[in-house]
């Protein structure tokens, strides 16, 4: 019974394993979910959860793999409640007496109760033994799976945990879908590194220590640098046209970057579909920069970052034309491959869903640069790509 | 396996919830740390106090800062304390056992009865600084490398550790760690949280301020959305300025007090001209 969701959930790509089985076993035979589906819930959801982000997931596979356990609980009313509770208390019963209640006549509660053990049955092995476990230990077998807390509460109180589970309250905190404010800055966080440049004004304890004791016990103060942050950030952004749906996004990740403390420099650059010879430094095309001319402010120790939907008409990527009379005529994805050789650490960030990433101009620019999704998933991910030491 | 434990219930002047409860116990049975996230203001430095006050268990907090190193934690060794001795003479400095300052999980493990250890807010300080910590809190024991003393806890800790999200923590720690996400209070319970902060408001305007607040924080493109903190702060002001209701308008009072962001402020307005077809 276990073992299954843990599969489940393992599919939907919640980092679970032995660990999490043993801990939830342990936990289960201290009788820590108090013999009922509720308390399984928070327990599993407690041990085998292990970030925010995956709540969501959780409680799908939760809802899907235990709906047979309780899929009638939204119809089950006050009167069926009251009825399982006292199966509850006839908790040890013989065939004779399961036989007995059955006779009762409760024609519609009946009806549903037995078309839930049959759904019981086809779906665990062992089902069928769902009363008549009842005299088992209820930390028998499977932990979780005995009847004491399998007839009760899977009416009433189980009810509650799919229910809650069905209400997919942490929706919000996925990471594959949402980009919030907040968890942007997260990932931007990681896009870090330090140096010690400059004037030595630091007292280095360690270093002071060292030396005076090389010094036989002289005092010979070591002083360093500061450590400060030294990573030079390089954004640039598609507006406008078939980046309109997306402005939002964008902007989001625009005030995540501005706001990011820990970045020695960030410059912010605009571009319409794609790149010809020169780059924007205002939104509405203001300003242009040559790229040749970036290219020789810009050391290749900058991260460059490229947001846009790579989408186009082949035309603007591939034909060629001259960025200036008497240049030589080049092609846009010539200049892309201009910046990408320039830059190492490059990533484009992609607010289109990846399925839509081939057989369009998407895919040419993907040849060019490693291409994420805009979403905090992907964008860990180009985190993780910017800061590959090379 | 282990005998009958005692359980965590609440105390009087914490409210938790089943989920919250079960994941107590987890840890307590379990005996490994419990990690409490959720945003700012629900409550998850409390639930240390709630938990020591629970237990009688004296409370020991690390309040993290971004300089914090895990050793910090474990102990100091006071070398310039030392060095300063050893120069103007004062004390037996051979004695190293008298430099070793013990940092919160050194007194954790050293106290002679179960103590309740809060590591709060771990997400300030350096990306490593939990791993540096995973062995020390699994096998509740370090050495003092200086003068070869292990140090064991006596009585196991009750761990708490409290993060704010600022950065995401390290996958081997997570797996070490019961894990409890505290949820955005309901109407029900910011009804009894406010309740604790405001005793005696009016109901109607309680019932007002709760609406307008669920609905602001429901509403799009919200930068930094208001939570319980800024709703008590804005019902204190309400009550000063002597306003006996409120309702969703472009002109509500003292809105300064629960949206501090000027896109924030724009993005109100924006949905409120919008004919509210925005709102989530």
């Amino acid at each position: 019974m276990i073992v299954p969701f843990l599969y489940a959930l393992r599919r939907r790509k919640l980092p679970v394993g032995a660990q999490e089985a043993v801990n939830l076993a342990r936990a289960l035979s201290l009788g820590l979910h108090e013999s009922s589906l509720e308390g399984f819930y928070e327990v599993a959801r407690a041990l085998l959860v292990h970030s925010e982000q995956h709540l969501d997931d959780f409680d799908i596979a939760f809802a899907e793999h235990f709906r047979g356990v309780t899929f009638d609980a939204v119809k089950i009313t006050e009167e069926i409640r009251g009825w399982l509770e006292e199966v509850q208390k006839l908790r040890e019963l013989t065939e004779e007496e399961k036989a007995s209640i059955e006779a009762l006549d409760l024609d519609e509660l009946q009806r549903l109760f037995e078309q839930r053990l049959k759904e019981q049955t086809s779906r665990h092995d062992g089902g069928n033994r769902w009363i008549g476990t009842g005299g088992t230990s209820p930390f028998g077998r499977g932990g979780y799976h005995p009847t004491g807390m399998r007839v009760g509460p899977a009416g009433g109180g189980g009810g509650g945990a799919v229910k809650s589970a069905d209400a997919r309250r942490y929706k919000g905190y996925r990471t594959d879908v949402v980009l919030d404010l907040r968890q942007i800055e997260v990932a931007l966080r990681r896009l870090r590194a330090f140096t010690r440049e400059g004037y030595p004004d630091e007292l280095d304890i360690e270093g002071t220590i060292d030396a005076t004791a090389k010094n036989a016990g002289e005092l010979d103060v070591v002083v360093r640098p500061q450590r400060r942050p030294d990573t030079r950030v390089l954004l640039i952004m598609d507006v406008g046209g078939s980046m309109d749906p997306y402005a939002d996004a964008v902007s989001q990740v625009f005030s995540a970057a501005k706001r990011a403390t820990h970045w020695k420099e960030l410059r912010t650059f605009y571009f319409h579909n794609c790149v010809y010879g020169r780059v924007y430094r205002t939104d509405h095309f203001a300003d242009p920069i040559g790229v040749h001319e970036l290219l020789r402010v810009t050391s290749p120790k900058y991260k460059l970052i490229f947001l846009g939907d790579a989408l186009m008409a082949p035309y603007e990527l591939l034909a060629t034309s001259a960025d200036q009379p008497g240049n030589p005529p080049t092609s846009g994805l010539h200049w892309l491959s201009v910046l990408r050789e320039h830059f190492p650490h490059s990533v484009w960030l992609n607010p289109e869903a990846p399925r839509g990433w081939s057989g369009n101009t998407i895919e040419a620019v993907r040849s060019v640069f490693p291409m994420f999704h805009l979403t905090v998933d992907g964008l860990t991910e180009a985190v993780q790509e910017l800061t590959r030491r090379r | 396996m282990t005998t009958e434990f005692r359980r965590f219930r609440g105390t009087p002047g914490y409210l938790t919830s089943d989920a919250l409860e079960s994941a107590v116990n987890c840890a307590l049975a379990l005996e490994k740390p419990l990690l409490v996230k959720g945003e700012p203001g629900t409550g998850k430095t409390l639930l240390a106090e709630a938990i020591s006050a629970a237990f009688e268990a004296p409370l020991i907090t690390w309040h993290v800062k971004s300089t914090t190193r895990a050793q910090d934690g474990l102990y100091v060794y006071d070398t310039v304390a030392r060095l300063y001795d050893s120069r103007f003479g004062d004390g037996d400095v051979r004695d190293i056992r008298r430099y070793i300052k013990f940092g919160p999980v050194g007194e954790a493990f050293r106290a002679d009865r179960r103590v309740v250890l809060l590591i709060d807010e771990v997400d300030k300080a350096d990306l490593e600084f939990p791993n540096d910590l995973l062995h020390e809190l699994d096998r509740m024991r370090f050495r003092v490398g200086e003068t070869g003393d292990d140090v064991v806890a006596r009585q196991r800790p009750i761990v708490i550790i409290t993060s704010n999200n600022e950065k995401d923590l390290p996958d081997a720690f997570l797996r070490r760690c019961v894990f409890h996400f505290i949820d955005f209070p309901d109407q029900e319970l910011m009804r009894r949280i406010v309740a604790v902060h405001h005793p005696g408001l009016d109901a109607a305007l309680l019932e007002q301020c709760l609406s307008v607040f669920y609905e602001v924080r429901g509403m799009q493109r919200m930068r930094k959305r208001p939570s319980t903190s800024e709703l008590v702060d804005w019902i204190a002001v309400l009550q000063r300025a002597g306003i006996t209701s409120v309702r969703l308008d472009r002109e509500l009072p003292f809105l300064g007090a629960l949206l501090k962001k000027e896109q924030d402020l724009a993005a109100f307005a924006d949905q409120l001209a919008g004919g509210r077809k925005f709102r989530s």
